[in-house]
């Protein structure tokens, strides 16, 4: 199996250890990841809060490019898979988006290719049965929450691959590599990581709903898709409160018995090395 | 036709609601203030105006109070507003609409930094196609003045390699380039429609 890899600006700074544990993974599991070539970065909030055509533009030309090389770009940021989706969608729904875009661009489109969030991905194309089977060392007793965020389900209409209100793919990834996944309400939640630099008052609030839900419901801890939501909460956060934030890619790896886990969780601003010392413990 | 508001009776701007609609291509004539946005908004706690509020001032074309609202720039786009709304009405979109309209206005930004971000944000793809975040941070701090805050976490983040001090750029520069210098050029609406209009980049 063969995508085009967007990493994306996070992925080359905060979220590292998203991209070490997703070119790993996909390495175990016989998918090539070829890195778009000479992608640009999709704009994320800043474009789209102050100009829908560059916020168009932007990610747009990184499917110009994708359909060049005529591969399904995997975009693992939930803030790039929304803009790269919702572009996408805007070229495919609508003549008149698609003529301007091209316009912006000097480019035609061909509408070929198809945008996925690295979750979809693994656990649609790749599939849970092809996962199971490459577990190794399962993570028995973990218990996670899983946490979505907002930009892989809304706007649903362009961007969800699963129910939007409660998705369920990551859960089921949980279960497949052994652990157990706890419910709560907070999946979909906002973490306020478009604030977080500008209006941190407001970031601590948003992110102690979702970390306070997460220990309530009795989790070890948070498994996400996305590296501002994994960086926000990990960073964002009052005293007292140690549960580490996973990427589902590195609990992938773990479960597979990678060896390059521990560099992986040495990026990590909480952490989460005392709770993967108790699961070896243990397991 | 006049409404009170807290400043006193205003006229009753309908050409307000006709620009909204066109621009950001959503029925927010529809709504009926059922509220699920407002019961759904994850900032609605922090913001001076709730979604359907912002619905409901559009209605009575109240311009001004909208584009220098703390709401159109402390709304996180999470989009659950437009998930749940029963007429399909995204007040996400329509923050994006009047974020737009404020900065071509040059109405003060409700909450300040929020615009400077993006403004260092959109200046720092613009110049290499790719975000760096030192130099962005760098950047916004100047202008923000808020030279110190973060400071331990910046540190923090640095000590584990996660600022790297060498921008990754695209080689597709010139292309990012043509792309902000046509966005320049006349606007359209999210659903193609042409109108005219200026972007953030032109008043630097």
């Amino acid at each position: 199996m063969k995508f085009a890899y967007y990493p994306g600006c996070s992925l080359e700074s905060t979220g590292q250890e998203f991209d070490y544990s997703i070119r790993a993974v996909s390495k175990a599991l016989d998918v090539e990841l070829v890195e778009l070539p000479d992608w640009v970065c999709c704009g994320s909030t800043s474009a789209h809060a102050t100009s829908h055509k560059l916020a168009l533009a932007l990610p747009a030309q990184n499917l110009v490019i994708a359909e060049e090389q005529r591969l399904d770009p995997v975009v693992p940021c939930s803030a790039c898979y929304n803009r790269l989706k919702t572009a996408e969608h805007a070229i495919k729904t609508n003549d008149e988006l698609r003529k301007q875009v091209e316009s912006l661009l000097g480019c035609r489109f061909t509408g070929e290719v198809q945008t996925k969030s690295a979750l979809e991905a693994f656990t649609k194309d790749v599939g849970l049965t092809a996962i199971t089977k490459r577990v190794e060392r399962k993570l028995t007793g973990l218990k996670v929450v899983c946490y979505y965020g907002c930009l892989t389900s809304r706007p649903p209409e362009a961007v969800a691959f699963e129910d939007p209100e409660n998705p369920q793919s990551m859960d089921k990834l949980m279960k497949a590599l052994g652990a157990e996944p706890l419910t709560w309400s907070y999946k979909t939640d906002c973490c306020g990581a478009s604030l977080s630099i500008t209006k941190a008052d407001i970031v601590y609030s948003m992110t102690g709903r979702i970390l306070d839900a997460a220990v309530e419901a009795g989790a070890q801890a948070i498994v996400t898709t996305c590296p501002l939501c994994q960086t926000n909460l990990e960073t964002r956060r009052r005293g007292g409160i140690d549960i580490p934030v996973f990427y589902f890619t590195e609990l992938m790896g773990l479960a597979f018995g990678l060896p390059d886990t521990n560099r992986w969780f040495k990026k990590h601003m909480v952490d989460p090395m005392p709770l993967v010392r108790s699961l070896t413990e243990t397991g | 036709m006049n409404i009170i508001t807290n400043h006193g009776p205003e006229q009753l701007d309908f050409n307000f609601i006709k620009e909204v609609k066109e621009r950001s291509c959503q029925p927010v004539d529809l709504c009926y203030h059922c509220q699920k946005c407002s019961v759904g908004c994850q900032v609605a706690s922090y913001t001076d105006f709730r979604p359907n509020q912002i619905i409901r001032m559009i209605q009575f074309g109240l311009k001004d109070e909208l584009l220098k609202s703390t709401a159109i720039w402390l709304c996180v786009n999470c989009e659950t507003c437009g998930a749940r709304c029963p007429n399909g009405i995204s007040v996400s979109a329509v923050t994006d609409t009047l974020r737009e309209m404020a900065l071509e206005e040059g109405v003060p930004a409700g909450v300040k930094n929020v615009p400077l971000f993006h403004q260092a944000f959109l200046n720092s793809v613009k110049s290499g196609g790719r975000v760096h975040e030192p130099t962005m941070l760098v950047r916004y701090k100047l202008k923000s003045g808020n030279l110190f805050e973060d400071m331990k976490m910046g540190i923090d983040l640095f000590k584990k390699g996660k600022l790297p001090l060498f921008p990754s750029r695209t080689k597709n520069k010139d292309q990012v380039k043509k792309i902000f210098d046509r966005v320049k050029g006349t606007g359209f609406s999210r659903c193609g429609q042409n109108f005219n209009s200026a972007s953030i980049e032109e008043r630097g």
